[in-house]
């Protein structure tokens, strides 16, 4: 049953992005470069929904991801600097991530916290940290760019006449997604993850501790919520600000909710919202269409897309039974 | 009667302790960059709330959080988690710039519909959100959040094109004089009396009529509130409405009840975060109205103290904000109360 419905919905979305392509290639706009902001742009909010769906299957929500994206996209400039490399940026900020993921995984299965809130929490200690660790480190508010040497670089395929660049962190993504698709529902593994998000009384009754679970799977979310982070900077902008992460742990939240939790899904969720967004920087740039086109518009299109895209997907998934409540041995 | 006490005192201590684990925190994060969180926090607490003109900016600073907190409380009562306060404040303050700045009426009248409009705006700004809940089932976490960016784009080029003052292209034009609120002391303004009567109005709608019965009742349990005739769809568009009123008055209290600006600038730093500022000061309140206004009074002498603590110590102000963040994750845990409880017994 559900595999024809998914089946529809790739269908569906390869039909309206050639449709689109071919648009804008009669616009005159360039496809290759389209694609690669879009890929770039696909990247953190990828890797984050996948972790969330790692993490909701194990029964446990992070609304949190704003957060762990601001925080690492600051400490992973810094951990760059530091070791005077990106790639130790970009592995770092995965570490401090998983610390975050950890942190929180602690505060939700032991302390028995509320989610959501304790999620919100992250996001709003995050709205205070990352001005305050800008300002403490760099002594700057504003944006800071660190050295173009420091920027962990793509690779560069020739294509006909030009090129066609795609970053290692993005192939790592699409790999991930198919990785913990795998995870979920070909190994041992996967079915205590699903059971301890469905029916964590089993999991514990079979001597499989839910806490366990719930605790790793927040860890790895974190981790790869991180990495999506310190990516921004290192892999995409050069440059670090405090509204670097511009609602995308929301965006990434949407994602998983379209997904219903299936981290391919995901995948496409997460290509969908971020070409919308790679669309608005090709348009905001395009000669013809930039004078008629407000800039203010453009930089609304990719939450309006998220929008209505979440609408007209959205009730049609079930959720696992025990999401979103700590689990209480009676 | 004891019971009674203990019901009314646990929340308190509850909150305390989070205040004090996220105060706690807060100085260590200060440690780790080598700053003295005693006398970070001395000058802060100085700054706040040693002398009259401290403690007049204190609560100039917590006039728009009473409502923001607002937001956020009746979203909670309806079992909703409405973050959306941030942009519907912005269109609040658009809506007090555009009535208070660029049309011309009487005196009282002018202060009147701006405020109104404001807040209309708001509460216009909510409605997607509601619709969407209650038509489609979208979480309103994800879909505020996304209103709350447009919010910000649309508010920004309006101020940037249509309402821009002439010759400062930084900011919208000033709320005129007729539709100023008459200043008490330094920057606080009389708006601060209609921000505390428009908590009690909300405290009466929620405590003292049906719809709010309703509402609670929806919010406790929708099982029940179901067979007891209550409808959870009108329950949610409620709470999304005076929620949206609520932020828009705390948007139009930063146009027409701060000096010295008395307008909306276009990088929106005169707004920024007092919706999401909001959350914390609503959960520290425990989600009534009342707690919010005392809450915000707190957390307003932190947003001012703050400025001395930078000032005298060099420790940035945005730390108040991850301190905020911190007790809001404390308060997520319900037992931490019986935790430090249990610790002192053994």
């Amino acid at each position: 049953m559900t595999i024809p419905r998914r089946l529809q919905w790739y269908l569906i979305g390869v039909v309206v992005v050639s449709v689109l392509m071919y648009v804008i290639s009669l616009a005159g706009l360039g496809v290759p470069r389209l694609i690669e902001t879009g890929l770039l742009a696909m990247t953190p909010l990828a890797l984050a929904a996948i972790g969330e769906c790692l993490n909701e299957q194990a029964g446990t929500v992070n609304v949190g991801m704003e957060g762990i994206f601001l925080i690492t996209a600051v400490l992973g400039v810094y951990w760059a600097e530091v070791f005077d490399s990106g790639l130790y940026g970009l592995l770092l900020g995965s570490a401090t991530g998983a610390v975050i993921g950890l942190v929180f995984g602690l505060i939700c299965v032991y302390g028995k916290a509320n989610q959501v809130i304790a999620g919100m929490g992250l996001n709003l200690l995050a709205l205070g940290l990352g001005p305050y660790l800008l300002m403490s480190i760099w002594a700057f508010p504003g944006i800071h760019i660190f050295p173009r040497e420091l920027m962990f670089q793509p690779m560069y395929f020739s294509m006909g006449d030009g090129y066609f660049s795609i970053s290692p962190v993005t192939i790592a993504a699409i790999v991930l997604s198919v990785l913990a698709y795998l995870l979920l529902k070909r190994t041992l593994l996967g079915i205590r993850i699903r059971a301890a998000g469905e029916n964590p009384i089993a999991v514990d009754v079979a001597g499989v501790s839910v806490g366990h679970i719930r605790l790793s799977m927040c860890i790895v979310g974190g981790a790869l919520a991180g990495l999506g982070g310190a990516f921004m900077p290192l892999g995409w902008f050069g440059g670090v600000v405090k509204e670097i992460s511009a609602g995308r742990g929301f965006i990434a939240l949407a994602a998983v909710v379209f997904a219903g939790l299936e981290p391919l899904l995901a995948l496409v969720a997460a290509f969908i919202f971020g070409f919308s967004e790679g669309l608005a920087y090709t348009v905001v740039v395009s000669p013809g269409v930039k004078e008629i086109v407000p800039f203010y518009f453009v930089q609304m299109a990719p939450y309006a897309v998220t929008l209505l895209v979440l609408t007209a997907a959205i009730g049609r998934k079930r959720l696992p039974r025990a999401l979103g409540r700590p689990y209480v041995r009676e | 009667m004891s019971k009674r006490l203990g019901a009314t005192v646990r929340p308190l201590v509850e909150s305390g302790i989070a205040v004090l684990i996220g105060i706690v925190a807060g100085g260590f994060l200060m440690l780790a960059f080598g700053y003295d969180p005693i006398r970070a926090y001395t000058a802060l607490l100085i700054g706040a709330f040693g002398s009259t003109a401290g403690i007049l900016e204190s609560l100039a600073f917590a006039t728009p959080l009473m409502v923001t907190a607002v937001t956020f409380a009746v979203g909670v009562r309806a079992a909703l988690f409405n973050i959306g306060a941030e942009g519907q404040m912005y269109l609040g303050a658009m809506g007090a710039t555009i009535v208070g700045g660029a049309i011309l009426l009487p005196a009282g009248l002018h202060l009147i519909t701006a405020t109104i409009f404001a807040m209309c705006l708001g509460a216009l700004w909510a409605l997607p959100a509601a619709i969407l809940k209650i038509w489609r089932g979208v979480h309103e976490v994800v879909s505020t959040i996304m209103l709350n960016w447009m919010a910000f784009w649309f508010v920004t080029y309006l101020v940037r094109t249509y309402f821009g003052e002439p010759g400062r292209a930084e900011r919208a034009i000033p709320a005129l004089p007729t539709a100023r609120y008459p200043i008490i002391g330094e920057t606080l303004t009389a708006m601060i009396l209609v921000v505390v009567a428009f908590c009690i109005a909300v405290t009466i709608l929620l405590w003292r009529t049906g719809i709010g019965f309703e509402l609670r009742l929806v919010g406790d349990n929708p099982q029940a509130a179901k067979y007891a005739g209550g409808s959870s769809r009108r329950a949610i568009l409620v709470s999304f409405l005076v929620g949206g009123l609520a932020a828009g008055l705390a948007g139009a209290s930063q146009i027409l009840g701060r000096p010295p600006s008395w307008t909306l600038y276009a990088t929106m730093g005169n707004v920024l975060n007092l919706g999401f500022e909001g959350i914390g000061v609503a959960l520290i309140g425990r989600n009534h109205p009342v707690g919010g206004v005392f809450a915000a009074i707190f957390y307003g002498g932190l947003s001012h103290g703050g400025r001395f603590m930078e000032y005298h110590v060099g420790v940035a102000s945005e730390l108040v904000d991850a301190i905020n963040g911190i007790i809001v994750i404390a308060l997520a845990m319900p037992e931490i109360v019986a935790i430090i409880r249990r610790r002192r017994e053994s």
